[in-house]
């Protein structure tokens, strides 16, 4: 037992006197928070739209307060003609045009029916897509206003409401992601550096031909990333309180446990990597590739999966993080209890369990 | 297995890859109790490979091996509490004091540095000083008696150093061989591994290894007595012309330059006279013409050339 | 008098304040092998940077293959050759590829190329192993076959650092036998070596401690004025009493 304490004890000088590591476990978490947080928002707020109003007349002007009145936009300026709008698209400030036909208010009132057209810059497919639900959003909303004083028969409103995150915010999609992320970077990459390392430096053949169990040199080296992991998962939590304002909702105590769930994956994943590999830069380049990509892809945190072929959906399946992602939303965000995820819970601790025996059974007691 | 030599080798063979190309070679030996043993051969005769198969870091494919008697692959566990190894390679911890890595490797031995100091005593203290210093920022020379200490901090019953004084500068491999005749007084069995054919003769028995065979076991001494025929030193102001001359001359069976000298061995008699004669008429002066003893070098490079 | 193709004057380097290398002064004559010899950490590799351009000196001057190393070090990469002990050949190409390889590095025209491809896989009898990959020849071929391409561009000086580490004796002396043939064609040897027998093979040696030249002449003037009966006693007297290792 002494022997271990004193293994973690070395593990502990190794991270805490490379500036480098350091510098990655801990400023990480806190750099993706905020850039998550701030600058890669996928909400759509304030966006800047111009109007080509061809008619003039108050039911156009209504609807035009109404949208600048909005959140979601800013009316930046009217133009006058067809080759003025289009001026201003291809400078590429504005991502979104409406235009009024002449004789808007007119057709409204004679015909109950009058047609405005939306023009949205789709070089970036999901902002123009986003765009035009507001925007449409807006122009049901002033046409349902409208209905009100007409007899229309049979006409079925949706009233929408946007579960535990009404506001659309962001945040309650990345924090669970970027926990997954951070998790996966801390525990595959650096446990299987660390452990690469020594057999690089030749260390590992010395601590090999010693009384020390190797499967204990393994172990010992993963626990220093165990603990600071749990101290990872503990800043994003703090960051994302106070820092985004997003609640855990749930209980704090069974997302840590869920957490260390993961924990063990990644670290079986790390162990296998080492196993397998002789270089820093090699272990390096399959934990980037080899996990943090399909991390990435198919958690579901930055694509949705159900848009995703079948055989990815399927594929998805074996990658540990969506288990987690969704363990970590039904916690945090949705504030469910373990009854709601016992499933994924499993699921995870199986993938562990596979993942943990195939690393723990390729290690070996000699070199090659 | 009776427990008679501190290791023993019969018939060891390793390949590598898909080629199966042979690193070592029904490789047989042994080295007795308390003795200092040199395998001694160029980078890649399968030095290395021999001593990972011996600390059972690698298995041979053929062949069975004893260390202190313990199989090499059935008593793994046994045979790791009992040597101590310091691998080809830095092997410590750049990242740790000195003192903090011999305390390591200690407790992975499960003992203190208290209790074996005796041991490692005379060669500790001469890095004492730097105990608070990172092992990266020693000295070649530091580094190598750091890692000493470490493989030695157990008190193991046999040492196995994979060449300890490879790319160290001759003043610290004189230090270097100096600990370990130390070392052998305490009753330690040592095999060291080296490419440097002039530390052969501070050894007590060698084995000349190439290609992964091994080309002869004996002490030194017998090794350069049993060399063949009387060998001879000549020096002269020009020594690429002198080897050059030498080696067209009827009567030289071979000839190479060795330090300020070229060492030559001839077919039949030698005469001084004529050679002399003819060196002079190739453009050559301060001719000198020595007989001289073989040395393991010569020995070695005759093995080679046959 | 012969021509001068390296010389420096009161050449120096330091690291903070640490001084690798202190005011060394020395030439070394066209088609000299002038052994360069040191303890670990005697400021060797830091002199040997500077002299191939790689490193730019704190003070001093010097002038290596006749441009000097502050503002000519691309002049000077182009007249020199450089193999050491780590870095010589790439193992995941044949011999041949490596051959061209680095034959066009220095710019030699197509033909020149494959002129001297074929030449010195002659040369060095490798006829079967050309269209081998590097990595399976055995360290001593590969180290001449470095050599030979170190100084395929005919360059006036070639660096060599430690080449013969851990080579069998007798491909040892193949290999000086290579360093003599392109010092009677000219080409000025730069060696540095571990082995104190190649120190006599030297036309002159200069020995480092702690970052200045402690001695610098023939092998057999040195053994005279260090009482030393071999090259190996010299250096031991000298590095002895050196302060630093590396």
């Amino acid at each position: 037992m002494k022997q271990f304490v004193n293994f973690v004890k070395k593990e502990f000088f190794h991270v805490m006197r490379d500036r480098k590591t350091l510098l990655i476990l801990f400023g990480m978490p806190v750099a993706q928070i905020l850039i998550f947080g701030f600058a890669l928002t996928n909400e759509v707020k304030n966006s800047r739209l111009i109007v080509f109003d061809q008619a003039k007349d108050p039911a156009s002007q209504e609807l035009i307060t109404k949208i600048e009145a909005s959140r979601y936009f800013e009316v930046e300026r009217s133009v006058a003609d067809q080759q003025q709008m289009e001026a201003v698209f291809r400078q590429g400030k504005i991502k979104m045009a409406l235009v009024f036909p002449a004789g808007f208010n007119a057709s409204l009132l004679h015909e109950h029916k009058a047609q405005v057209q939306v023009i949205a810059d789709a070089s970036d497919p999901n902002t123009a897509n986003m765009l035009t639900n507001y925007l449409s959003a807006i122009v049901l909303d002033y046409q349902s206003t409208l209905s009100k004083d007409l007899v229309v028969p049979y006409r079925i409103v949706p009233e929408v409401r946007m579960l535990y995150n009404p506001q659309l915010k962001g945040a309650p999609n990345f924090v669970p992601g970027v926990m997954a992320l951070v998790l996966m970077l801390v525990c595959v990459m650096m446990t299987a550096i660390s452990i690469v390392k020594e057999k690089e430096t030749g260390t590992m053949e010395v601590l090999l031909v010693s009384p020390f169990k190797p499967i204990l040199v393994i172990i010992s080296k993963a626990v220093p990333y165990l603990i600071l992991s749990v101290v990872n998962v503990a800043s994003i939590l703090l960051l994302s309180v106070f820092v985004l304002e997003l609640p855990v909702n749930g209980s704090v105590l069974l997302l840590f446990g869920e957490s260390i769930l993961f924990i063990i994956t990644c670290l079986s994943v790390g162990i296998f990597i080492s196993v397998k590999t002789d270089s820093q830069q090699v272990a390096m380049l399959i934990s980037l590739m080899g996990m943090l990509l399909p991390t990435v892809l198919f958690s579901g945190f930055m694509f949705p999966i159900e848009n995703m072929p079948y055989p990815l959906q399927l594929f998805s399946n074996i990658v540990p993080a969506k288990w987690f992602y969704l363990i970590v939303k039904s916690i945090m965000i949705k504030g469910l209890g373990f009854g709601a995820i016992w499933k994924e819970t499993l699921i995870l601790t199986g993938i562990t369990v596979v993942l943990l025996g195939i690393s723990l059974k390729s290690f070996k007691i000699r070199l090659s | 297995m009776e427990n008679l030599y501190a290791i023993e080798l019969r018939n060891i063979t390793k390949t590598y890859g898909r080629e199966k190309q042979v690193a070592v070679d029904a490789v047989s030996f042994h080295v007795n109790k308390g003795e200092l043993f040199g395998l001694i051969g160029p980078d890649g005769a399968g030095k290395t490979s021999i001593f990972r198969i011996l600390t059972t870091l690698l298995l041979a494919e053929q062949g069975e091996a004893w260390v202190e008697g313990l199989e090499v692959k059935k008593d793994y566990r046994e045979i790791r509490k009992i040597v101590g190894y310091m691998p080809g390679k830095f092997s410590l911890y750049p990242d740790l004091t000195v003192a903090e890595n011999l305390d390591f490797f200690a407790t992975v031995f499960d003992t203190t540095v208290a209790e074996n100091y005796e041991l490692i005593k005379e060669i500790y203290v001469q890095i004492e000083p730097f105990k608070t210093r990172r092992a990266g920022k020693l000295s070649g020379g530091m580094k190598q008696k750091l890692a000493l200490c470490c493989a030695l901090i157990h008190k193991p019953r046999v040492l196995f150093l994979d060449e300890p004084t490879t790319g160290v500068d001759p003043v610290s491999r004189k230090e270097f061989w100096e600990m370990l005749k130390k070392l052998k007084m305490q009753g330690i069995s040592i095999i060291v591994s080296t490419p440097y054919m002039d530390e052969a003769s501070l050894c007590d028995r060698i084995a000349l290894i190439q290609h992964g065979r091994i080309l002869s076991v004996d002490t030194p001494e017998n090794m350069t007595g049993n060399y063949p025929g009387q060998l001879y030193a000549v020096k002269a102001d020009q020594m690429y012309l002198l080897l050059k001359s030498l080696r067209k001359y009827p009567e030289v069976l071979d000839c190479y330059a060795f330090g300020a000298h070229a060492h030559v061995s001839f077919k039949n008699a030698f005469e001084a006279a004529p050679l002399k004669a003819y060196l002079r008429g190739e453009g050559l002066s301060e001719i000198e013409m020595k007989p001289i003893p073989a040395s393991i070098e010569d020995y070695f490079i005759k093995l080679l050339k046959t | 008098m012969k021509e001068i193709v390296i010389k420096t004057d009161r050449l120096s380097k330091r690291f903070g304040d640490f001084t690798a290398v202190n005011e060394i002064s020395f030439e070394v004559q066209k088609g000299e092998i002038f052994g360069f010899l040191g303890a670990n950490g005697a400021g060797k590799t830091t002199a040997m940077r500077m002299l191939c351009g790689l490193s730019v000196p704190s003070s001093g001057k010097a002038e290596v293959a006749g441009f000097e190393v502050y503002r000519q070090s691309e002049e000077i990469k182009r007249n020199i050759g450089y193999m050491s002990q780590k870095f010589s050949l790439y193992e995941d190409l044949t011999v041949l590829e490596n051959i061209s390889f680095f034959a066009g590095i220095y710019g030699l025209s197509n033909r020149e190329i494959s002129e001297k491809t074929k030449a010195l896989v002659e040369q060095l009898g490798l006829e079967k192993e050309a269209k081998k990959l590097v990595a399976g020849l055995p360290l001593g071929w590969k180290q001449k076959l470095s050599f030979s391409v170190a100084v395929l561009h005919q360059p006036k000086i070639v660096f060599l650092d430690e080449p013969t580490g851990g080579v069998d004796p007798v491909t040892r002396r193949q290999f000086w036998d290579l360093i003599y043939e392109a010092s009677e064609k000219g080409i000025t040897v730069f060696v540095t070596t571990h082995y104190m027998d190649e120190a006599e093979y030297c036309d002159r040696v200069s020995i480092m401690v702690d970052g200045k030249i402690a001695a610098l002449d023939s092998p057999s003037n040195l053994k005279t004025q260090f009482k030393a009966g071999s090259m190996d006693e010299v250096f031991y007297q000298l590095a002895r009493g050196a302060k630093r290792g590396d």
